[in-house]
């Protein structure tokens, strides 16, 4: 290399694209404004986890007291008497309401939800599908305590003769079997419940099914399918993940529903095998019927299930991602 | 499954034998106008295209290639407010009389179209196999060999029967395109419509497809749209030019005639102009 005395040989680094003044800059980050978003983002961000971490020992805290001097077997238990000394209470019955009601409300929702979210995109003619999409839109804005009223006062009062004509034809199942009690039954709570989740998987459903590629609908009419083919098809397959988010979006409504549930169902701490007979209550509602007359202890009880639903939901959330995982390869995504 | 040889309807049931035995149909289009709600994008087509042969359709774009195109198997209406007068008869049989099932109709006539557009949830054996599927009447067995079938008349089996499981959206672009043209053939379409099935793939897989184009005329009454004049003088028998007067105007069929003679001594003066470069 020749150095010559009049010019500073040239340092290595400038063969290399010219490096940037300051680390800072290397970062992007010189610019106040960016600095200050960066800043507010990342501390809100450690805060929120600070926060849900704080809440979440001091539930765990709380529970874990009250768990150490249970008398009952907190899993198996089919009682609650949180405030007596010792306690004695358990989940199962709860578990057990919470799990069938949330069951019953998406075999109910999910079908009717996903048919009017085809009928508004595949179907309707575009003069009716607006105003449809904006009713279902109210319905999902009603508060939950007025269903919990229209439940208790409308249709329970109504569902009597649903009762009996189940009870006439597909008692013979067990499930399905009625003594004649005031239908107040898991049943009814599903069917409340699918009522007050059919919104969100309409809407979500509607979105996802708006999105489905035309190329593959026109795929299937060239081939000579029809339109429910068509649906069947490319629309279907192709919103079959987004069904899915929007049944567990769905799902995690009807597991954590409080008011309406507790207005219409009568909790009772026996499982029974028919769900229009007394039998299970669920954890939301078992908290809001018992929170106000539960001592201290009573209270840990109360939040000790209220981490359980925690836990069932994260483990419902948890299956719907690795169902949507399994097809991946087959998703539209990489068409 | 509906036999290619059955009619579409009532009206046709007294068709000459040979008409029957031959797969391949003669389309005649008369006086026909398509329109988008109140825009009318096509005006008074008529032509005729014969069985077991290539048409190019070519024309600057917009003058509705494609549309005229997707009003040839019934797909214009698909679209909303798609809207088509006049008459399209497939050997003298017109497809939009009114006992006329759109749907038999495109079973008829198949298509293939710019962008390839294998069904992404399917796996390439189910994406040939899904017209069959439509139809129903069909053996496991039977099915199998229809799609090896249709792959060979691709020319994609050899690439793909190790992977007949995999997705079809795995494959390249020229691949996929093959893939939607052995679907359409699967269900022994007879008439094959495809517009501008190579515009979207590389030189390579261009040739491939122009290729099989060759093959299928064989068996099929072809017609394809292309940009790509070199593409209409080397595949197609005879071409028709389409043109618009002025944009916003509806497009009209300026002549259809022998490819050697639109590319050597066209009747009409925009024709030369188009084919020379002057425009478009
Ligand atoms: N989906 C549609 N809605 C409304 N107008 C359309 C639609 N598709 C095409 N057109 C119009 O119809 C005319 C012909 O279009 P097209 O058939 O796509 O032409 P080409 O295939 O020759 O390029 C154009 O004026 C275009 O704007
Ligand atoms: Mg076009």
């Amino acid at each position: 290399m020749d150095i010559s005395p009049t010019t500073a040989p040239p340092p290595p680094q400038d063969t290399r694209p010219a490096p940037l003044p300051t680390k800072a800059a290397a970062r992007g980050a010189t610019r106040p404004g960016d600095r200050i978003f960066l800043g507010l983002s990342r501390g809100s961000g450690i805060l929120l986890l600070l926060i849900m971490a704080a809440i979440a020992a001091f539930l765990t805290y709380r529970a874990s007291i009250v768990l150490s001097e249970n008398e009952g077997n907190f899993l198996t238990t089919f009682e609650w008497n949180a405030n007596a000394v010792p306690p004695v209470f358990g989940i199962a019955v709860l578990a057990f309401g919470t799990v069938v009601s949330s069951i019953i409300a998406m075999i109910i929702a999910v079908p009717i939800a996903v048919g009017i979210a085809l009928f508004i995109t595949h179907y309707a003619p575009r003069k009716l599908s607006g105003p449809i999409a904006y009713v279902i839109d109210l319905l999902a804005a009603v508060p939950s305590i007025v269903y919990g009223l229209w439940g208790a006062l409308f249709l329970v009062p109504h569902l009597t003769g649903v009762y009996s004509w189940l009870n006439d034809y597909f008692g013979w199942t067990g499930i399905l079997e009625w003594q004649g009690g005031a239908p107040r039954s898991l049943l009814t709570v599903g069917i409340l419940l699918a009522i007050m989740i059919l919104p969100i998987i309409t809407n979500v459903s509607r979105e996802v099914f708006k999105q489905a590629p035309q190329m593959h609908q026109e795929a299937a009419l060239a081939l000579g399918a029809t339109r429910w083919e068509v649906i069947r098809m490319s629309v279907l397959p192709f919103g079959r993940s987004g069904i899915i988010s929007a049944s567990m979006l769905g799902l995690g409504r009807a597991l954590g529903e409080t008011m309406a549930v507790a207005t219409v169902l009568s909790p009772s701490f026996l499982i029974n095998a028919s769900v229009l007979d007394p039998g299970g209550g669920t954890f939301a509602q078992n908290i809001a019927s018992k929170f106000a007359e539960a001592s201290e202890q009573g209270r840990d009880a109360l939040i000790a299930s209220g981490l359980v639903l925690f836990v069932i939901t994260l483990l419902v959330n948890g299956a719907a991602r690795a169902i949507i995982a399994r097809r991946k390869e087959y998703s539209g995504a990489n068409a | 499954m509906r036999l290619p040889t059955e009619p579409l309807s009532d009206l046709s049931q007294d068709l000459p034998k040979e008409a029957v035995i031959d797969m391949a149909k003669r389309i005649d289009v008369g006086g026909l106008t398509a329109y988008y709600g109140s825009h009318k994008a096509i005006e008074d087509i008529s032509m005729t295209v014969e069985p077991r042969s290539v048409t190019a359709f070519i024309g600057p774009s917009g003058c509705g290639k494609s549309t005229f195109l997707r009003t040839l198997n019934r797909m214009h209406e698909v679209t909303p407010g798609g809207r088509v007068e006049g008459k399209v008869m497939l050997d003298g049989e017109d497809l939009y009389a009114s006992a006329v099932d759109p749907v038999n109709v495109r079973r008829t006539i198949g298509m293939v179209f710019q962008r390839p557009n294998p069904f992404p949830t399917m796996s390439i054996f189910d994406n040939v196999a899904a017209g069959l599927r439509l139809n129903g009447n069909y053996k496991k067995a039977e099915l199998a060999d229809v799609v090896e079938k249709s792959l060979r008349g691709a020319n994609l089996w050899n690439e793909v029967k190790d992977r007949l499981n995999k997705p079809g959206s795995g494959l390249s672009g020229g691949q996929q395109q093959r893939l939607c043209i052995a679907r359409a053939i699967a269900v022994e379409p007879q008439v094959l419509l495809m517009d501008e099935p190579c515009s979207a793939l590389d030189p390579i897989s261009t040739l491939a497809i122009e290729d099989l184009i060759g093959e299928l005329k064989e068996r099929f009454t072809i017609v394809i749209v292309t940009h790509n004049m070199q593409q209409a003088a080397r595949v197609s028998d005879r071409t028709a030019f389409f043109n618009l007067s002025a944009v916003g105007q509806p497009g009209r069929l300026i002549e259809i005639d022998d490819t050697e003679r639109i590319f050597s001594n066209p009747s009409v003066q925009a024709t030369e102009d188009y084919i020379s470069g002057r425009f478009g």
